[in-house]
C-alpha cells in the first residue's frame, strides 16, 4: 500500500522533472537553422542532421555518477552498524535526477534499521547551490513517505551542504542538515570535519521525536585518496540526541548520545 | 583496394615485432632512426585513412585514433598555391573529419561535422581539394568528438611559392601533445563529477604553516579566506593533468627521448605546433636563445627569446643557431609544471639532455580573478558605465603608432608601451546581459590589459620570455581599415561545475550565431571572465591582434586569452561561410565555449571594401595609424568613470590583494622585453 504510494510519487516526480529533461531537444524545433551555409552545398537534411549532433555534444550532453560518500562500519558502545551513505545522479548542468540513499545495517541484529531512499529532481538555481526536490520514502523503520524540498551545494569557504525539509504523508515536517569540510594534510591525505543536524516542528510520538532540534552529528574522518575516485578512511564521531527528543529518549532509559569509531571508504564512478 | 582487416592487422603487427618507433612517420621520428632533419617530400595527393590501433606510449599500449596509424599523424607537406587533393577514408565505425588548421579553404572544406560539412561517416571516403593563398607551418586534427585527444593530428608544412625569408639548414617538427591511458568520455565525466578531479597541486595545511610563517599569519589567513569566501583554487590552473598525462614530443614521452641532429654553427629551424587536447606548454632550451621567425604561421619579425607560452593549437616557428658541440633539452612544460616532455637537440644521433626539474608551481592571484567580488555580495552594478564620455572618441585625434610601426630597428618602445596598461580600464564592460548564475561564476568588471606579459608562471623567470607585444608581422598587413563595429564576446565559465560557456551560454543553447557581412571589418573584443587562460580559435580568417603594432600587427588563428584579460583582435570578414569560433581547449569546447562565425555574402559590402582599400593604397602608409588605434588612444575619453566605482561597498575585505597593476613595474618589464625582441 505504502509501496504503491511510494511508486506514484515517484511517478509524480518522473512527471514534473521530464519536461526539463525535454529541454535537451534539438535545434530542429525552430523555425531556421542559426546557420546553414553549407546546406546548398551538402544538402539541408545532411547538415540538419550533423547541425543536431553537433550541437547535441557541444553543452548539452549528460553525464552519470554514483557516489559513496561514506560506506563505513560503526563501532557503537552496544552494537556494530555498517553505514551506507551515496547517491546517483544522472543529467546535465542544470537539471539532474538525482536518487540518494542513507541505510543502516546492524550487525548484531542483523536486520536494517534504517534504509531512507530519495528520488529527487535536482535543478541549479546558482553557481554553486541546486535546489531538490521529490520524494522519500523509508523502507525501514517504518516504510513511511515523506515529500521532500531541499538545498545541495557549496557554501562560502567551500562548506558542502546538504539540507532539506522533509513533509511525512502523516502530516509531519522534519529538516535535516549535513554539512562537510575538507582540510588537506597533502594533496591526497586529507582531514573531513562533518556536521549533521535535524529538526522537527511537531512531537512525532511513533518515532520517539521531539518538537525542536532532534538529534545531531560531529564527527572528523581521516581519509587518503589512493585514486581520486577511491578513498578509504578513518574516524570518530559523536552521535546524540537533542533537546526535547533527548528528555524523551532519557525518560525511556535509553541512550541519548554515543562516540563511534569508523572505519569505511568514500568512492565514486 | 585498401581493405580495413588488412590494414588493421598489418598495423597490430608492426606494433609488436618492431615497437614504438616504428608507428612513427618519418618526420616524427629520432636521429637514431635516421631522422636527419630534412624533409621535402612535396606532393599535391594524399591518401590518409582514419582508424583505431595501438600505440605505444611511455613503455605502454595504448588504444589510439588516427591517421595511417601513426601518432602523430603523417606530415602533409605541399606548396603554396598548388591545387591540393586529400582522400580521407575513414575505417572507424563512428563519425570522423579533418579540419585543416589555420588554411584559408572554402568553408566547406573546413572539416567542421555541422558547420562546414556533414562529417565523414564510417566506411566512406571523402575528398577535400583546396587552393590556400598562404605559406607556413599548420597542423590537421579531427573535429569530430574527442578523437583529438587520442592521436588524431598531425603537421602540414607548406613551403613558399617564392622564395622562403627565413633561412636554415635544417628543419624539425616538434609535434607537443598530451595522451592519457584513459579514455577521453571517461575524463570528461570525472570532470563533470568532481571538477578537481586531475588537480595533485592544491594548497594545504602544510602551505599554510609555511605561507604564515613567511608572510605572517594574518595575511596567510585573509588570503585563505579571500579564496575561500568565492569557493575558488589558486592552484586551478589546468583541468587536465600530468596525473593522468603523458606529455610527448613527437610521440616521444621523455623516456622515449626524441632526440633530433645538428653540426654546431647550423641554423636550426623547429617548427613548434601545439596539438594538444588541453595542455598550454612553455617552451624553452635551456642554454640556447630561440628566434622566433613565424607565429601561427605566418612571418614574424625575428624576435630572439628564451621560453614562450602556447596555447593549445598555436605554432612557432623558432631559429636556433647552437654553436657548442653539446646536447641541449628541449623542454615543453605544462603550464601548470604538473609534468613536462624533453627531447633532446645534439651534435650526434641519440644523444639524450639532461631535463630540467620541474618549476615552482604558479598560484593564481587576485589579478587573474579580475578584481569583480561579485561572488562575494559586492555589488559592482553600482559602477556606472553612462558617465563615461563616449562622445570623446575622436578617431581623427589617435596617435599614429604606424610610423613606429614600420622600422622598429633600434627605436625606444618605452614611451609608446608604457601606455599599454591603461588600456584595459579604458574599455568598460557593457554587457548588461551577463548574469552571475549557475553557467557563470564571476564576471569581470575590470579586466587587464595583459598583451605585454608572457603567460602565467612565467613572470619572474631570469630570462628573456615572449609577449603577444612582441609579435610584429613581417609583411605589412593586408587591410588597416578602422573597424566598422566591434563585438565584445566573454569567455565565461563554472569550474566547479565544470560549465564553459561564450558570453554565459553553452553552444547547445545559443539563439544566434555571430553574423558578419562580408566586406566589415570587426574589432572582437574577448573578456576572459574566469581564471583560466584559454587558447580562442577563428576558423577560416587570420585576426590582426590589436598589440600596438601598426599595420604590422601579428596576424593570428589562434589567441591565448589569460586570466581576467581583455584582449581585441580585427578581422576582415572577407572569406565568406560558416566558421567555427571556439577554445581550443578540448573539453571546454565540448562543455559549450564554441561559436559559430557566419559570414554572409554581400557584393555591395565587398566592392565598398575594395574600394577603401585602393583608397587607402593610393593615399600611402599614413593612414594605417588608424587601423590600429586603440582605444586607449582616445584621448577625449572621460576617465571619470572609474571613479563612480564605490571602493567602500568592499567592506571587510583586504585591499592589497587587488591592487591595480602598477603601471612603472609594467612598463619597464615590457621595455625590458621590447628590446630583446627586434634585433636582427
Amino acid at each position: 500500500m505504502r509501496l504503491s504510494l511510494t511508486l506514484g510519487l515517484l511517478l509524480g516526480v518522473a512527471a514534473f522533472a521530464l519536461p526539463a529533461f525535454a529541454q535537451h531537444g534539438h535545434h530542429s524545433e525552430r523555425e531556421a537553422p542559426l546557420w546553414s551555409q553549407a546546406d546548398e552545398i551538402w544538402g539541408e537534411e545532411v547538415m540538419e542532421e550533423s547541425r543536431n549532433a553537433l550541437v547535441h555534444h557541444h553543452g548539452r550532453m549528460a553525464t552519470d555518477a554514483v557516489e559513496i560518500h561514506r560506506f563505513e562500519l560503526q563501532s557503537r558502545e552496544d552494537e556494530d552498524v555498517i553505514l551506507l551513505d551515496g547517491d546517483i545522479w544522472y543529467g546535465g548542468d542544470i537539471n539532474k535526477l538525482v536518487v540518494k540513499t542513507e541505510a543502516e545495517y546492524s550487525l548484531d541484529h542483523s536486520e536494517f534499521e534504517e534504509i531512507e531512499v530519495q528520488a529527487l529532481w535536482s535543478h541549479a538555481i546558482s553557481p554553486y547551490l541546486d535546489v531538490q526536490a521529490g520524494i522519500r520514502h523509508d523502507f525501514e523503520p517504518d516504510g513511511l513517505s515523506h515529500a521532500v524540498l531541499g538545498l545541495e551545494g557549496m557554501l562560502p569557504y567551500r562548506f558542502d551542504m546538504d539540507g532539506a525539509f522533509f513533509l511525512s504523508e502523516e502530516g509531519d515536517l522534519t529538516a535535516g542538515v549535513e554539512v562537510e569540510y575538507e582540510l588537506m594534510l597533502t594533496q591526497r591525505l586529507h582531514i573531513l570535519p562533518r556536521a549533521e543536524l535535524g529538526w522537527s516542528a511537531q512531537d512525532i510520538p511513533e518515532r520517539g521525536t521531539g518538537e525542536g532540534f532532534t538529534n545531531g552529528q560531529l564527527g572528523v574522518r581521516l581519509a587518503y585518496d589512493i585514486v581520486r575516485e577511491f578513498a578509504p578512511f578513518v574516524g570518530v564521531e559523536w552521535q546524540g540526541s537533542l533537546g526535547e527528543t533527548e528528555n524523551i529518549l532519557s525518560a525511556a532509559g535509553e541512550d541519548t548520545e554515543q562516540t563511534v569509531f569508523v572505519i569505511g571508504f568514500h568512492a565514486w564512478y | 583496394m585498401f581493405n580495413r582487416r588488412h590494414f588493421l592487422k598489418s598495423g597490430v603487427g608492426v606494433a609488436t615485432t618492431l615497437g614504438a618507433t616504428s608507428l612513427l612517420p618519418a618526420w616524427a621520428q629520432s636521429a637514431s632512426h635516421g631522422n636527419m632533419g630534412h624533409m621535402h617530400h612535396s606532393a599535391t595527393e594524399f591518401d590518409l585513412h582514419v582508424s583505431e590501433f595501438p600505440v605505444n606510449i611511455n613503455g605502454r599500449t595504448g588504444q589510439a585514433i588516427g591517421v595511417n596509424g601513426t601518432v602523430p599523424a603523417p606530415l602533409i607537406r605541399f606548396r603554396e598555391g598548388d591545387d591540393i587533393t586529400l582522400r580521407v577514408h575513414n575505417m572507424l565505425d563512428v563519425d570522423t573529419s579533418i579540419h585543416w588548421h589555420g588554411l584559408l579553404v572554402p568553408f566547406h572544406m573546413d572539416g567542421v561535422p555541422g558547420v562546414s560539412f556533414p562529417g565523414i561517416r564510417a566506411g566512406d571516403t571523402f575528398t577535400y581539394r583546396f587552393t590556400v593563398p598562404q605559406n607556413g607551418t599548420y597542423w590537421y586534427h579531427s573535429h569530430s568528438g574527442l578523437q583529438e585527444q587520442v592521436g588524431h593530428y598531425g603537421p602540414i608544412i607548406i613551403d613558399p611559392a617564392g622564395t622562403d625569408p627565413v633561412e636554415y639548414d635544417r628543419e624539425y617538427v616538434m609535434v607537443l601533445s598530451d595522451w592519457s591511458f584513459e579514455s577521453p568520455e571517461r575524463i570528461y565525466e570525472k570532470l563533470k563529477t568532481v571538477s578537481h578531479t586531475y588537480n595533485f597541486q592544491e594548497r594545504t595545511i602544510p602551505d599554510f604553516l609555511e605561507d604564515a610563517n613567511e608572510n605572517g599569519l594574518s595575511e596567510t589567513l585573509s588570503d585563505r579566506a579571500m579564496w575561500g569566501h568565492m569557493r575558488m583554487s589558486p592552484r586551478d590552473i589546468a583541468d587536465v593533468t600530468g596525473s593522468t598525462y603523458h606529455f610527448l614530443i613527437n610521440g616521444h614521452s621523455t623516456a622515449d627521448n626524441w632526440n633530433g641532429v645538428f653540426n654546431p654553427g647550423e641554423r636550426i629551424r623547429l617548427r613548434i605546433i601545439n596539438a594538444s587536447a588541453m595542455t598550454i606548454f612553455n617552451v624553452r632550451i635551456p642554454g640556447l636563445p630561440m628566434k622566433v621567425v613565424q607565429a601561427d604561421g605566418l612571418h614574424v619579425q625575428p624576435v630572439e627569446v628564451d621560453e614562450f607560452q602556447m596555447g593549445v593549437a598555436e605554432t612557432y616557428d623558432v631559429i636556433i643557431e647552437p654553436q657548442d658541440d653539446q646536447a641541449y633539452a628541449f623542454v615543453a612544460e605544462s603550464i601548470d609544471r604538473s609534468g613536462q616532455a624533453v627531447a633532446t637537440l645534439g651534435p650526434r644521433p641519440g644523444m639524450r639532455a639532461q631535463a630540467p626539474e620541474l618549476r615552482a608551481i604558479p598560484t593564481l592571484t587576485m589579478r587573474d580573478m579580475g578584481m569583480n567580488h561579485g561572488s562575494m555580495g559586492h555589488d559592482m552594478s553600482g559602477m556606472d558605465h553612462g558617465s563615461m564620455d563616449h562622445s570623446g572618441h575622436d578617431m581623427s585625434g589617435g596617435m599614429d603608432h604606424s610610423a613606429m610601426g614600420h622600422d622598429m630597428g633600434g627605436m625606444d618602445h618605452s614611451a609608446h608601451m608604457a601606455s599599454a596598461p591603461e588600456e584595459a580600464g579604458d574599455w568598460p564592460v557593457e554587457r548588461p546581459d551577463l548574469a552571475v548564475g549557475p553557467g557563470v561564476v564571476n564576471i569581470n568588471a575590470m579586466p587587464l590589459y595583459r598583451l605585454n606579459e608572457p603567460g602565467l608562471g612565467l613572470e619572474n623567470v631570469p630570462h628573456r620570455t615572449l609577449n603577444y607585444e612582441m609579435l610584429r608581422s613581417l609583411e605589412p598587413n593586408p587591410d588597416t581599415r578602422l573597424p566598422d563595429r566591434e563585438i565584445e564576446i566573454h569567455l565565461t565559465s563554472n569550474m566547479e561545475r565544470y560549465m564553459w560557456s561564450f558570453d554565459g551560454v553553452r553552444f547547445a543553447d545559443i539563439r544566434e550565431a555571430i553574423q558578419m557581412r562580408e566586406g566589415e571589418r570587426v574589432r572582437v573584443t574577448l573578456v576572459n571572465n574566469t581564471m583560466m587562460t584559454h587558447p580562442i580559435h577563428l576558423h577560416g580568417m587570420f585576426f590582426d591582434l590589436v598589440n600596438g603594432g601598426g599595420n604590422h600587427r601579428p596576424r593570428k588563428h589562434t589567441v591565448n586569452v589569460k586570466p581576467a584579460e581583455k584582449v581585441s583582435f580585427d578581422v576582415s570578414a572577407d572569406h565568406v561561410g560558416d566558421w567555427a569560433f571556439h577554445c581550443h581547449l578540448l573539453y571546454h569546447m565540448m562543455a559549450g565555449m564554441m561559436q559559430v562565425v557566419s559570414v554572409l555574402p554581400d557584393a555591395a559590402g565587398a566592392a565598398r571594401r575594395d574600394e577603401q582599400l585602393r583608397h587607402m593604397q593610393h593615399q600611402g602608409m599614413d593612414h594605417s595609424g588608424h587601423g590600429q588605434m586603440d582605444h586607449s588612444q582616445h584621448q577625449g575619453m572621460d576617465h571619470s568613470g572609474h571613479g563612480q566605482m564605490d571602493h567602500s561597498q568592499h567592506q571587510g575585505m583586504d585591499h592589497s590583494g587587488h591592487q591595480m597593476p602598477a603601471a612603472e613595474p609594467e612598463a619597464a618589464a615590457t621595455q625590458q622585453h621590447n628590446h630583446g625582441g627586434h634585433h636582427r
